[in-house]
Parts: C-alpha cells; structure tokens; sequence
C-alpha cells in the first residue's frame, strides 16, 4: 500500500513536469500551428538561470525566499527568450512548415552547445531548498515533499492557465483562434500578438519545469530539456493540440503509466507502455483526448 | 481559363427552383460561355459616387486563374448583390477584397475603398477600417458561447447590442449556450450579430441564406434589410427570393469575369437573361 502511494505521488510529480511543458507547446501548436522543437530549450533556460542566480544573484538564494527569487528570475528568463525567439526567428517563418522545423531544431541543438560552452557538459548540482528533501507520511507512505511542491506548482499553473484562457480577452483570442485562426482576423483582431504572449507563457511554463525539475533530480545539465521535451510532446499529442486540460489529464496519464510499469515491470518497460498508449489514442480519437476544438 | 477542381460548397438544400445554378451545376461551363460577354447597362446611378471600386482584379491560386481581371463598383448605399453560379469565384472575389486571398494564391488589380487602395493591407486592419465581413459558412467559434463569439467581436466601446438582439432575440436567450449546439440558422444570425455590433463602412456578407429552412431565409432577409438601411453592403446571394427583395445593383460573374451589371430588377424581370447568366428561371418563384 506505501508503495502504492509513493508511487502514485511520484508519478504525479512527473505528471506535473510533463504538463508545464506540454501546456504550453500545446498552446503554440494548437494557435500558431507551430511544432516548437526549440521548447525544450525554454526548460534548459530556466534550469540554467535559477542555478546562476541561487549562487549569483544579490538577494537569490537556494533556499526560502531567495530561492523563490531565484526561480522568479529563472521563469523571467525563459520568457524573455521564449518571447525573442518568436519574435525573430519564427515571426518571419509562419505557413512555412519546414523551415520553421529546421529552425526550432537548429535552435535547441544550437542551445545545448551553447550551455555546454558555458557550463560544461556535465551536470551541476542544482541549489534545493532543503525542505524539499524532507519527507511527510502519507497513508502509511514516506513521501518526499519535493513530489509534493511539482504537484503544487503544475496544479497552480493549470488554473491560473484555465482563468486566463477563460476571463480574459487574449484568452479568448487564443481559444477562438485555435479553432480558426484567420477568422479571429477577420473580426479585425491581430492575431499574431496572441502568438508572442503564447509563446511567452509557454517558456514561463517551461522554465519553471526547468527549476523544478532541477529541485526534483538534484541537478541540471545541457540536455535535461531535450528528454523532458520527447515525452512533453506525447502529452501533447495524447492530449489534443490546443487544449490545456486535455494535456493536463494526458500527463497524469502518462506519468503514472510510466512510474508503475517502469516500478513493477522491467525498468523501461513504462517508457514503452507510454508510446503503446500514445498508438492506441491515436487509433481512437486521432485528434486526442480533448480534439482539436477546445481550449479550455 | 480556370480549370474547376470540384466544388466543395453547396448541400443544394434550399428552396427548389429559384437557386443559383443549381440545374446545370455539374458542368455550368457551356451555358457560362454562351453568356459571357452580354453586358447590360453599366452601374451609373450617376447621383451617388460609388463607395468600392474593383478594378481588373484577378487571383490566382495553386496555378488556376480563378478571377480574371474582374471590374465593378459598390454603391454607397443599399444591398448590391453579386450573382453566379457556384464556383464562379464569387467567395474569391469578397475574400480578395479582404486580404483572404491563400497562402498559395496571389491577388492583383485595384480594390478602392472610399477612393484609397487596399488590396494587401492586411485583414485584421480592413476589418478595423470598417468592413464588415460575414464568412460562406458562418465560421463561429464552436467551443466559445454566443456571449463569447459576440464579445470576441467587439471593435468599439460601445458595441450595439440594442441592434443586434433587436434583430435576433434568439442570440441573447441563448448567451450562454456553446456556439456550435446552435441551429445552421441561429449560428448565421450570430455571425451576422457580430458584424452588426459595430460600426462599418461596408459589409461583405458571403450567402448569409445558404442551407436555412425558408423561414429563417426570410428571418435573415429582414434583418439583411434593416441592416442595410444603415450600412451599405456587399451580398452574395443564390436565393433569387431574397435578391428580389434586397438588391439594387447586380453584379453576375461568369467564368472568372463580369458577365453582367445593372439593377437588380433588370435582371431578374428578364427570364431570358437570367437563364443565361444563372441558368435559373427567375420568372417562376415566390
Ligand atoms: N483555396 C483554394 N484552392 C484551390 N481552389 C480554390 C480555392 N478557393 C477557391 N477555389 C476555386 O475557385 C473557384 C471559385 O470558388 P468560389 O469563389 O468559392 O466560388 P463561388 O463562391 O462563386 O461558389 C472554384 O472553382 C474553387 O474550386
Ligand atoms: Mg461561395
């Protein structure tokens, strides 16, 4: 049974990685029909400026309030460049499907020379807030409270996502052009604004996965956001490009599949199991859980 | 010439017998050349100045020549109905107008609106310009509610929702309710709603009657009327019923070109030249 518990925290911790990732990937493809390979590099970002700060930053810190400057710093800067990276390499490239992929490509490998240029190819011991390594017992179970505070963060991200999407007018300029994009234009709205906010809050998400991730594996490398990014985008697949919740869901999906299998069955298995049920979605419902019409 | 890959519209639902083109829609080609090149008398209701003006515009798209070199003015007041049989670029035309034109097509000639060009000014600044544009099938957005889909719409501080739910009270029963449960003609009248909110200069409305049960026909025909009292508009139109009542000035495309312009009743109280142009019998009918 405490295994069973564990486990289950666990994979929502994972669960919520993947969903700050994939939210916003899915936002971007689902408005902007733009397959962002470069997302992962969001993450990276906002790994590599939480643990520059922590140790550089006057005020930042790795633990209390000063790490939360620390992470507001790292989110911050994956904005930043999730917002220039729209701006000047994909803005010239919309409808222009290929050479949009060769640039998002070229980009994340560009970015992961360029941290390994800057601070090395190995891992570096991530700055956590010693809390985080505390336990709290659960049902029986001895849970770590840095599980926990992924949960925390990826449930306050969903609704903050959801109220955004849902009571503001750029929420409703994103939900309706995800569904048709040149009809927002043509109730004279300039849709390409809603791409760069989206492709900025996209790289908050990511980059706060990114400092989390670092807080949940101890450490961060160059590579960290490319792996995450694999899976991120089965979510997004699984979940219906464009929806929020439905990436939501697809990743608690996921993640819990992936921890039992890979815990019960051969270590891997779970990553297998993943793929498996990525085929058998897309057999279903070809569009993914939620479709391709709504947002919220 | 263009060559026509299929015809994606028209579900031919409505009103038998006076529709647009719908006995020889298969292959329109034959009867449209014989009637190519009849002209009526121009537009030239000399007293007012025309408020558009479409000068030799021609699009391509993929490789096919679908408008070729088309000229007509818009009036500044009143319904002008723009006529032909389906696939005759009849959308193309109103889209070219906004800047709608495909990726993988190209427009060229001259729009004037008001006497200033806009042929490639970009849609999203048309529409904040004043023209008001009410799509072929409807385009609400399904996943927001009719609340959403008009606020969506809003380009003023003071949106007219006194207009638009005077003519359509079934929009503001229904505010709540998703776009996409909405009846085809609840859906057209939300999508006329939300032009009417604001203030335009001009409307294009792209067969705002098509696939509607004839009441509603008649529904959207007044609201068409009040509208136009206001603002003048730009109407594509396949039910000849609904030309009668609204139009002032036709214009009929053929085969990417304008085959015919004049008053509305000029054409249609001559069965010969509307069997030609339309190949319908406009004499019969309501
Ligand atoms: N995006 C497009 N790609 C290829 N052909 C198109 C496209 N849009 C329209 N056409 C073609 O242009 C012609 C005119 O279409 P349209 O303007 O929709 O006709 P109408 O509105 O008069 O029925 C048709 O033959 C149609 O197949
Ligand atoms: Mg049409």
């Amino acid at each position: 049974m405490s295994t069973i518990v564990l486990m289950t925290v666990t994979g929502l911790g994972l669960a919520a990685l993947y969903f700050l990732v994939a939210s916003g990937l899915s936002l971007v493809f689902g408005l902007a029909d733009v397959l962002n390979f470069a997302h992962g590099l969001f993450l990276s970002v906002g790994a590599y400026a939480t643990w520059w700060a922590a140790g550089n930053l006057p005020g930042a810190g790795p633990d209390g309030w000063g790490f939360v400057l620390a992470v507001a710093f790292g989110v911050l800067a994956g904005t930043v460049v999730a917002a220039l990276v729209e701006l000047v390499m994909i803005r010239p490239l919309y409808s222009r499907t290929i050479e949009q992929v060769l640039v998002t490509v070229g980009l994340s490998l560009a970015g992961v020379a360029a941290l390994q240029a800057g601070f090395g190819a190995d891992p570096r011991p991530f700055p956590r807030p010693s809390w985080t390594q505390q336990v709290v017992t659960m049902a029986g179970a001895r849970v770590p409270l840095d599980r926990l505070l992924l949960i925390v963060a990826a449930v306050a991200v969903l609704g903050a996502l959801l109220a955004f999407l849902r009571w503001t007018r750029y929420g409703l300029i994103i939900r309706a052009g995800v569904e048709n994009r040149e009809m927002v234009t043509a109730l004279g709205i300039d849709v390409r604004k809603a791409f760069t906010l989206v492709f900025a809050i996209g790289g908050a998400a990511a980059a706060l996965a990114g400092a989390l991730s670092g807080v949940y594996f101890g450490s961060v490398s160059p590579t960290s956001g490319a792996s995450l990014l694999i899976f991120a985008f089965i979510v997004v697949v699984i979940g219906g490009m464009g929806s929020v919740l439905g990436s939501a869901v697809a990743a608690v999906a996921v993640g819990l599949l992936q921890q039992f299998v890979n815990y019960y069955g051969t270590s891997g298995a779970g990553d297998i199991c993943v793929v498996a049920l990525l085929a058998v979605v897309l057999l279903w419902r070809p569009a993914g859980l939620a479709g391709k019409a709504a947002t919220a | 010439m263009a060559e026509r890959a299929g015809e994606p519209h028209h579900d031919g639902t409505v009103t038998a017998g006076e529709r647009v083109g719908e006995t020889g829609a298969t292959n329109p080609d034959g009867a449209v050349a014989a009637a190519e090149r009849i002209s009526g008398p121009q537009t030239a209701d000399a007293g007012t100045a025309s408020l558009l003006q479409v000068a030799d515009l021609s699009v391509r798209i993929a490789g096919l020549h679908i408008l070729q070199g088309v000229s007509f003015e818009v009036a500044a007041s009143g319904v002008t109905v723009l006529l032909g049989r389906n696939g005759v670029g009849k959308s193309t035309t109103l889209r070219a107008i906004l800047g709608l034109t495909p990726r993988n097509g190209t427009a060229t000639g001259s729009v004037r609106l008001g006497g200033e060009e806009i042929l490639g000014r970009p849609t999203h600044a048309l529409v904040k310009a004043g023209l008001g544009f009410v799509p072929e099938d409807r385009c609400v957005f399904g996943g927001l509610t009719v609340a959403e889909n008009l606020r969506l719409a809003e380009r003023t501080d003071s949106p007219d929702y006194d207009l638009v739910f005077s003519l359509f009270p079934e929009l503001s029963k229904r505010a709540k309710q998703r776009a996409g449960s909405l009846s085809g003609g609840q859906q057209q009248m939300l999508s006329l709603g939300r032009v009417l909110l604001n203030h335009n200069r001009l409307l294009l409305i792209d067969e705002p009657t098509k696939g509607l049960a004839p009441k509603v026909v008649t529904e959207v025909a007044e609201a068409l009327e009040r509208a136009a009292q206001a603002v003048p508009v730009l109407l594509v139109e396949q039910n000849l019923a609904v030309v009668r009542r609204l139009a002032g000035d036709a214009v009929v495309i053929a085969a990417g070109q304008v085959a015919w312009t004049g008053p509305g009743e000029q054409l249609l109280a001559d069965p010969a030249l509307t069997k030609s142009l339309l190949a319908v019998n406009a004499a019969g009918g309501h």
